[in-house]
């Protein structure tokens, strides 16, 4: 390196400084989600369940898997919603803590929402930048396959993967990423597909930049905001789709639970008087679908480029 | 227009291949076969069991047979739980029960939903587009399996007017419940596609030509706008499908209909894999073949689309 000596670094930090501050693209879209109220209003809400669902525990006087044995014999007298019993939320049909079961369920749902779009995320994107990117009789092939796959109901698929391969987290997620990601590829392929025949990548290849390198260096980052807004609207699908699951009984099983699960049980006894079983899950349900709907169609304002 | 539609309809055929290849794949790799049970049977009982199934044959035979006796006979075997039924039965007797209210919540919900979107656009900013976009929005959170607990809570422990379940050969007061829950979140979608769909037409210039020569408006919404309106909701038949489809599942084991949901639901977690199959694949194949009805009503519907 040529001279590194005091006068130089100073001088080098002053012109630095002098630059002018652009406006990124991502500075822009910053600034026009966080003008939009109600997405701001979802932001809020949405950090207040997680917040919820990390400090609740500390507040909890029974866990998830205890049996209050009182309670248990008259779940409609004793089992209702109270402080002084330390069920906040009541109990459930068994005995066991609902304040304690719907943030294990809570937590269980957010989970499967975000790793359900973040496998959807690596997965599609790479799969569709490779396609897009390569093209010809590859891209074909690829393409083919991910419309087959699309052709098949994805709820019949992740019960199929559930019932063959058993049970259990692992398997979950695995069988919501094998669905999810396969629109991703499709979008990330058509963007690349755009972007690919630009100037500026041209001027990449010109300049002997290697096509690995153009990918992850030049595609990617102008993808990334179609990504993202695409996934943020993937989350509540996921959520959706593993609720459904588990209320049918196919999804996650004991001593896990999840928000469907947790509803499903609730509108089994709501005809013995037992209401809050069913809406405590359900307000934390509807709470969190709704808010990452609205945070999606923000993110969807604020980075998408054909609205401007 | 011909040639477009036979050759959409011999690229359905590899996919439909791939989906039967696939489930039978995977249910033949599954751990544990129909007859393992907690006390295992004698070897011999269970190679004559196997025998009388097929099941000792080598996988390509029992694929082919299996294929072959589907394509020509429209046969799916025998349940592997159920001694005297066969899927081909059990597809009898529950699916005309969901098609039926399935069918019913299809109608409903499109005709809703385009009429309350159409009005919301035509009186754009008014309580009835607020309605509509309200609707939209809570349709998205409020998907059949919320809405069959509510209407129950509501319309059968509350005010007692409808039956919580069952089908009694679909007498109306059996069919409203599964059609309301089915249809609402698809409803509110369709309602939300129309809307933003002829917002966006009539605001387009030949709508403004046509108004600049004195059309009367509702001959500009019916015969300039609609068509193109129309458009995307065309093209979203095919996931609206699905959704029936799927929900239809939920439906049939919430309000016991006796429809096709509750065998699909009951031999997964039995493990009558030859039940499940065979609905897996009845289903898929729907679904390849509405997807394959809606590209052409779309490329009859939209004239730009070069087959």
């Amino acid at each position: 390196m040529f001279g590194s000596s005091k006068k130089t670094i100073e001088l080098a930090e002053a012109v630095n400084e002098q630059a002018v501050v652009g406006r990124s693209l991502w500075r822009d879209a910053y600034d026009r989600f966080t003008s939009n109220k109600a997405a701001m209003v979802c932001v809020a809400t949405l950090g207040c369940i997680v917040l919820f669902t990390l400090a609740g525990p500390f507040f909890a006087v029974w866990d998830n898997e205890t049996i209050d044995w009182t309670a248990m014999g008259d779940v409609r007298g004793l089992g209702a919603p109270s402080v002084e019993s330390g069920h906040f939320f009541g109990v459930d049909d068994l005995g066991r803590d609902l304040y304690s079961r719907v943030i294990q369920a809570t937590t269980t749902s957010l989970l499967v929402g975000l790793i359900g779009a973040a496998m959807a995320l690596i997965v599609g994107t790479l799969y569709g930048i490779v396609a897009g990117y390569l093209g010809g009789r590859i891209d074909g092939l690829m393409m083919r396959f991910v419309d087959i796959l699309l052709a098949i109901p994805s709820t019949l698929v992740i019960i199929l993967l559930l019932v063959v391969a058993g049970r259990s987290f692992i398997m979950l997620f695995v069988a919501l990423g094998a669905v999810s990601w396969l629109s991703m590829a499709r979008i990330v392929r058509g963007q690349t597909l755009t972007l690919k025949n630009r100037d500026f990548i041209e001027a990449a290849r010109a300049a002997g930049v290697g096509e690995f390198t153009i990918m992850i260096r030049h595609i990617l980052p102008n993808l990334l905001g179609v990504v993202i807004v695409y996934a943020s609207l993937l989350v509540p699908e996921m959520i959706l789709a593993e609720s459904f699951i588990s209320f049918l009984g196919l999804g996650i099983s004991e001593p896990y639970t999840s928000l469907g699960a947790l509803i499903a049980e609730g509108a089994g006894t709501m005809a013995y008087g037992t209401l809050w079983q069913l809406l405590f899950p359900l307000f934390f349900y509807v709470t969190i679908i709704i808010t990452m709907f609205f945070i999606g169609d923000g993110l969807r304002d604020a980075l998408d480029p054909k609205d401007r | 227009m011909l040639g477009y539609s036979i050759r959409r309809l011999l690229a359905a055929i590899p996919t439909l291949l791939l989906l039967i290849a696939a489930s039978f794949v995977l249910i033949q790799v599954a751990p544990g076969g129909p007859f393992t049970s907690e006390r295992p049977l004698p070897p011999q009982v269970l190679a004559n069991i196997e025998a009388r199934y097929g099941l000792d044959q080598p996988m390509w035979k029992q694929f082919w047979d299996y294929l072959y006796n589907i394509v020509f006979h429209f046969d799916f075997g025998p349940s592997f739980k159920f001694k005297d039924r066969d899927v081909n039965d059990i597809i009898a007797q529950g699916f005309p029960i969901s098609l039926t209210y399935g069918f019913l919540s299809f109608l409903a919900a499109t005709s809703v939903g385009v009429t309350l979107g159409v009005a919301a656009a035509i009186r754009h900013n008014t309580w009835i587009d607020y309605f509509a976009v309200s609707l939209g929005i809570a349709a998205q959170a409020l998907p059949n399996f919320i809405m069959g607990p509510i209407l129950i809570l509501v319309f059968t422990l509350y005010l007692g007017w409808l039956p919580g379940g069952g089908w009694n050969g679909g007498a109306w007061p059996y069919l409203i419940m599964p059609v309301i829950a089915l249809s609402t979140s698809y409803m509110g979608s369709i309602a939300r596609i129309t809307r933003s769909s002829m917002l966006e037409v009539l605001n387009s210039n030949y709508i403004r030509t046509a108004r600049a020569k004195g059309i009367p408006e509702r001959q500009i919404i019916w015969k300039h706008a609609m068509k193109p309106t129309l458009l995307p909701v065309v093209s979203y038949l095919g996931p609206v499908f699905v959704y029936v489809l799927t929900g239809s599942v939920f439906v049939d084991i919430y309000f016991s209909t006796g429809g096709l949901g509750q065998a699909y639901v009951g031999s997964a977690l039995s493990r009558d894999y030859s039940v499940l199959l065979g609905v897996t694949i009845l289903y898929g194949g729907l679904t390849v073949l509405v997807n394959l009805i809606t590209d052409l009503a779309y490329a009859w519907f939209d004239p730009k689309i070069r087959y």
